[in-house]
């Protein structure tokens, strides 16, 4: 593959290897969050290869501290913490991705749309607001606690929150967008709204919304995991990391793996979504580059 | 020493005071912009003309009002779809079909839905959100008395972030580019990606059960001594203000880059004034805008947190109630609850707001 890109590209110089050795050097923290991503993503789809039953209770070998069979020990109800840990990775992932993916699809829709129908500016951002106003943890445990819990309703009451935001950049950038001379002429000329809309000023948004959308998902999977961690989450049977460790609250002196491992896979996945997305930024915000 | 870090940021902020939204973008990350886009710096970009204040208050103060409104339908719907039939449950087990139907006309819930809204807000104008499900309380009793370890621990925290975020801001965007900015942000990001739980047992688990210093959980009233209180909020604070001091910090630093970069600081050095002068009496009163705006708004971040502090450290507070009521379906609790919080969250931001246009001549609407 990365021969025929080499090839492919007529300029003589830096094959396809250097240049990323070049990337890598001029932002390495943004390629440790990348990486990490990689590795937890690819445990999380081979979970069943690498990790043994994440659900089988065995009342005789609870609070086993790590060993050679438990690399991360076993819980009060003798599970494997490791398994648990390792599909847990899967839930948080997916509704990580799924979170942004979804919230970013319809900010940009919606922010378009403020940004550049006058009439539709204020009821849409008003109604943002409103959303914004509500603490987003509260809002989702009234939508868990009033739909129940299953994965949907919980990235549903993650999506809702996270929207206004990706609302607000879309507009701010289309408002600055439409100014421009050439939208301008896309207009006196006659193109269509829809392919203005499409066309020139679409892509001014895409750059900042990739940014936004890593930290949309590193917002999701901090949600997620609270959620499940107060009992307005996943169902407690499923393992999720805030399941887990709500789990284990009452074994934190006697057992402190079980509390730690998910943690650790927590917070080492949030920070590198957001390593990853701080890397995005300064590479997408010229006025950025050179902040460190 | 600073110079050449001087003369990078001046290139980058091509920003002017105008142009408020985009510079604070840029400077602090997107995770943070989110918050930032509030409405006053939209607000900014709308009036190009010199509107008098009292227009801008006003405008402000209806936003607000609609604000709530809103907040107040979602909040008014979710209770009104939520399963279970409050007459049914007030009428109890024993009551046929009449006495239930007497109920449900004596509670007004036979009537449209817009009427029922209109009563219901009037209801809650006059602090009247309805009576618990489990305890057959008012809810504004329930979330009264469980107001004291709320507000200590939301103040605590506020008081710590403020101050440690502000000293750590200011040091980065003196020291830019040197090891210890590139600790204390490095720090930053991944105080960032820590969530309150995780910081919470880790805490507890070094300082109250390896160390023993300081209580695994509970909460002391003030009232019964103010040291016992302290000690039973340090942790608590410590972990719900992590992510908040991170958030503050970043902000910090990015507003005084942005003023350290602009004339008037090359001017106050280049008449004599002291490094301390300059810092605190030139940049941080310039930078102190966005700061405040960031503390406001991050307001909301330190909600969420709070439910899950008290959840973590086992404070009996509004947020344990939340929590508690999730399980017991306690539909009014949680109702009441949430439009308490995001009132005050609006409230503080409108404060905010209307606080700069008295303080901050430089801000026009």
């Amino acid at each position: 593959m990365t021969d025929t890109i080499a090839i492919g590209n007529a300029a003589p110089a830096k094959p396809a290897i250097a240049r990323l050795f070049r990337a890598v050097r001029r932002n390495p923290l943004m390629f440790v969050g990348a990486l990490i991503l990689i590795l937890m993503a690819l445990t999380a789809i081979a979970a069943p290869l690498i990790a043994g039953d994440p659900v089988t209770m065995q009342p005789s070998r609870r609070l086993l501290p790590p060993s050679e069979t438990f690399l991360f020990g076993t819980d009060h109800l003798g599970r494997d913490v490791f398994a648990r840990t390792i599909y847990g990775a899967r839930v948080s992932l997916i509704v990580g991705l799924s979170v942004s993916a979804v919230s970013v699809l319809i900010g940009m829709v919606l922010g378009l749309l403020a940004g550049y129908f006058r009439g539709l500016d204020a009821p849409i951002m008003r109604v943002m607001d409103g959303l914004m106003a509500i603490p987003s943890i509260l809002l989702a445990i009234a939508m868990v606690a009033l739909m129940g819990s299953s994965l949907g309703v919980v990235m549903l009451a993650i999506i809702i929150p996270e929207v206004p935001r990706v609302v607000r950049l879309v507009r701010s950038v289309t408002l600055s967008t439409r100014e421009n001379q050439y939208v301008e002429a896309a207009v006196a000329t006659g193109t269509r709204t829809g392919k203005i809309l499409v066309r020139h000023i679409l892509p001014s948004t895409i750059a900042p919304l990739i940014v936004q959308a890593t930290y949309v998902c590193a917002s999701a999977i901090l949600v997620e995991a609270s959620l499940s961690f107060l009992g307005a989450g996943m169902p407690p049977d499923v393992p999720t990391w805030g399941n887990m460790i709500a789990s284990s609250r009452l074994y934190l002196g006697r057992a402190p793996w079980t509390i730690f491992c998910p943690a650790l896979a927590l917070g080492l996945v949030v920070l590198a979504v957001n390593l990853l997305g701080d890397g995005l930024r300064d590479r997408f915000d010229p006025r950025m580059a050179r902040r460190m | 020493m600073h110079q050449p870090e001087r003369r990078s940021n001046q290139r980058r902020s091509g920003a002017n005071c105008g142009d408020m939204p985009k510079a604070h973008r840029s400077g602090t990350g997107s995770c943070v912009c989110t918050y930032l886009g509030q409405s006053r710096r939209l607000a900014s970009s709308r009036a190009g003309s010199t509107r008098p204040m009292f227009a801008y208050v006003v405008r402000r103060l209806i936003s607000t009002f609609v604000v709530m409104v809103l907040v107040g339908v979602f909040v008014f719907l979710l209770l009104h779809f939520s399963p279970g039939d409050p007459a049914t449950l007030i009428a109890g087990d024993n009551a046929d079909a009449e006495q239930i139907e007497s109920i449900r006309k004596g509670l007004g819930l036979d009537q449209p839905l817009l009427v029922q809204f209109m009563n219901w807000s009037l209801r809650v104008l006059q602090g009247d959100f309805g009576i618990s499900v489990f305890t057959q309380a008012p809810v504004i009793n329930l979330i009264v008395e469980r107001l004291e370890p709320t507000v200590s621990l939301a103040v605590t925290t506020l008081l710590f972030a403020a101050l440690v975020a502000v000293a750590i801001g200011v040091v980065s965007a003196w020291k830019a580019g040197s090891w210890i900015d590139q600790v204390f942000m490095g720090g930053a990001i991944v105080g960032f990606s820590l969530p309150v739980f995780v910081v919470g047992y880790v805490l507890i688990y070094i300082f109250s059960m390896q160390l023993k210093w300081l209580p695994v959980q509970g909460y002391t009233p003030i009232a019964e001594g103010v040291l016992p209180w302290a000690k039973g909020l340090i942790l608590p604070t410590i972990a719900l203000g992590t992510s908040y001091v991170a958030l503050i910090a970043r902000i910090t630093r990015a507003s005084m880059l942005e003023i350290l970069s602009q004339d008037y600081m090359r001017t106050a050095r280049a008449k004599g004034v002291s490094a301390r002068g300059m810092l605190i009496g030139h940049a941080l009163r310039n930078a102190g805008v966005p700061i405040v705006t960031i503390i406001g708004i991050g307001f909301a971040m330190l909600i969420s947190g709070v439910v899950i502090t008290e959840t973590v450290f086992n404070l009996p507070g509004v947020g344990r109630l939340v929590v508690d009521s999730i399980a017991k379906r306690d539909y009014p609790v949680i109702q009441g609850a949430i439009i308490i919080f995001s009132g005050v969250y609006v409230l503080i931001n409108l404060l905010i707001d209307v606080l700069y246009t008295l303080i901050d001549p430089r801000i026009r609407y």
